[in-house]
């Protein structure tokens, strides 16, 4: 009976439990979902890890590579995001070229770096002008359940915090590059930025972390980046409905504490690979 | 062809901006506006008939096309497109055209800072003169925070490069609430808010503007 309201009019179906301030699932409206994180299971890539939100499953591989820095910024190395939605994690994803989602995503990804400065591409130079280090970060979505940027936000983190870069000398004699394997340092990783996203149903409801029903039913969707000083990294509304000032508000208090949840998952997972 | 100029002072500190509605022969409405140096050329058709693949039993579909000034679109203008387009579905009344499509495509002309807030204006002000049923005008306005803490409200190229953050806003006719919001580098959430506020005020100025130049379009004279 349920499951035919379900399909027939599922945004009243969603109404009945909003108005009692909880999900279908059981979750509050401020509650997220079980959030898992496995680091370092890729072992052919510099660093990896692989978030579970609920169902949906993010995994990011790092891999860095060689290359002459750009003619303008002799200093600095490059990080290159990149966002997949293979059309293995949903049906709405076809096959073939990016679609916008994925675009879109991979932009977010690169602005939150960008913003947050989390690796200072400074770091990533070896010698000026000659050689510095590229980071191919490739995030791909496994299982699409909604709040795919934050996952991806969390996965890139986790991955970062993972790789383990070989130390390179440029020999002086014949000016070729040497790449010590068995000598290998973390990245320098400044700021931790951790998104969460938020969905707002008929203009004036915020749900926390929603799955792809709930997105699909949503009049909008904001993510807020903080890093952990709870500065703003960043605040993406990508249109939908308008919200007021002090909502806004109401959504950063939220990821701040959002924050120091995910920024203890992180701490326990590191330290349990630093352990072995 | 209807051109005005409006010349904000006080505490706005908005460049100049003027628009020109109705320039362009084919497309169903058009719109050039132009901040400052910054000019953004609209074009909008529709509701059209749609593909059948695209095409939504209940409402319009809205699609985006913002083509820089050189170069092919990129990633950056698919992430602008996703912005503007979910900004414009959030104020058109799709429902009263289900089954077609709306396109507004977006020409860059030139860009001297706070392009994407000029493409908002110039979005929805190509909505205005396609007549298309709205629930609520919007208008963008970029903030940018210089490294002294300032806010400068429409920052050229120049300021834009030097500021800390540079924060752009769509800002709604009916209650000035946030349509859509987009940060570049970090900033405290105080600053967020004061940027808001400061953007709310300025929207005020731009939505006096719309008025005016519809106002004098419309007008027997």
């Amino acid at each position: 009976m349920a499951a035919a309201f379900r399909t027939v009019e599922p945004l009243e179906y969603y109404r009945r439990f909003l108005k009692e301030n909880c999900r279908p699932d059981g979750r509050e409206l401020g509650e997220f979902r079980a959030t898992t994180v496995n680091i370092g299971s890729i072992t052919t890539a510099d660093g990896s890890a692989l978030v579970k939100l609920g169902n949906t499953t993010v995994i990011c591989g790092v891999k860095a590579e060689l290359a002459a820095p750009a003619a303008d910024s002799t200093n600095k190395g490059y990080i290159v995001p990149n966002v997949e939605l293979p059309s293995l994690c949903s049906e709405r994803f076809r096959s073939g070229p990016p679609g916008e989602e994925a675009q879109a995503a991979s932009q977010f990804i690169a602005d939150v770096i960008e913003n947050s400065q989390m690796i200072v591409k400074e770091d990533l130079c070896i010698a000026n002008g000659k050689l510095a280090w590229v980071l191919y970060c490739d995030i791909i979505c496994l299982d699409y359940d909604g709040n795919l940027l934050d996952a991806s936000v969390f996965a890139l983190l986790a991955a970062l915090k993972n790789v383990q870069l070989p130390s390179v000398i440029i020999n002086e004699e014949t000016g070729l590059s040497e790449v010590n394997l068995k000598q290998k340092s973390p990245l320098t990783i400044r700021k931790h930025p951790v998104a969460t996203s938020f969905a707002i149903f008929d203009d004036a409801l915020l749900i926390v972390d929603p799955t792809a029903e709930e997105e699909d039913l949503a009049t909008g969707t904001v993510t807020i980046v903080t890093d952990e000083e709870g500065r703003l990294c960043s605040v993406h509304k990508p249109g939908g409905s308008p919200l007021t000032g002090a909502k806004l508000q109401d959504c950063i208090t939220r990821a701040i504490t959002r924050h120091k949840e995910v920024k203890k998952l992180i701490d326990k997972v590191i330290k349990s690979i630093m352990s072995k | 062809m209807m051109e005005t100029v409006a010349e904000p002072g006080g505490q706005c500190r908005l460049r100049p901006f003027s628009c020109e509605q109705g320039l362009l022969s084919r497309p169903d409405g058009s719109a050039a506006f132009l901040q400052g140096d910054t000019s953004v050329l609209a074009g909008l058709y529709g509701p059209a008939e749609a593909k059948l693949s695209k095409e939504l039993p209940d409402r319009a579909a809205l699609e985006v096309l913002l083509r820089p000034k050189v170069g092919l679109p990129g990633v950056l203008e698919r992430s602008r497109e996703q912005q503007l387009r979910q900004t414009c579905e959030a104020v058109v009344l799709g429902v009263l055209h289900p089954r077609t499509a709306i396109t507004l495509v977006l020409q860059v002309l030139s860009d001297a800072g706070s392009l994407l807030s000029c493409c908002l204006n110039a979005a929805c002000m190509g909505l205005l003169d396609a007549g298309l049923p709205l629930s609520s005008l919007f208008c963008g306005v970029t903030c940018a925070l210089g490294p002294d803490g300032t806010i400068a409200l429409d920052p050229t190229a120049r300021q834009e490069q030097e500021a800390r953050a540079v924060l752009t806003f769509a800002i709604d006719s009916r209650e000035r609430k946030v349509l859509m919001a987009t940060t570049k580098g970090s900033c405290s959430v105080e600053e967020m808010q004061q940027c808001l506020v400061t953007a709310q005020r300025a929207a005020d100025t731009i939505f006096q503007f719309y008025r005016d130049s519809l106002r004098r379009r419309y007008s027997k004279s």
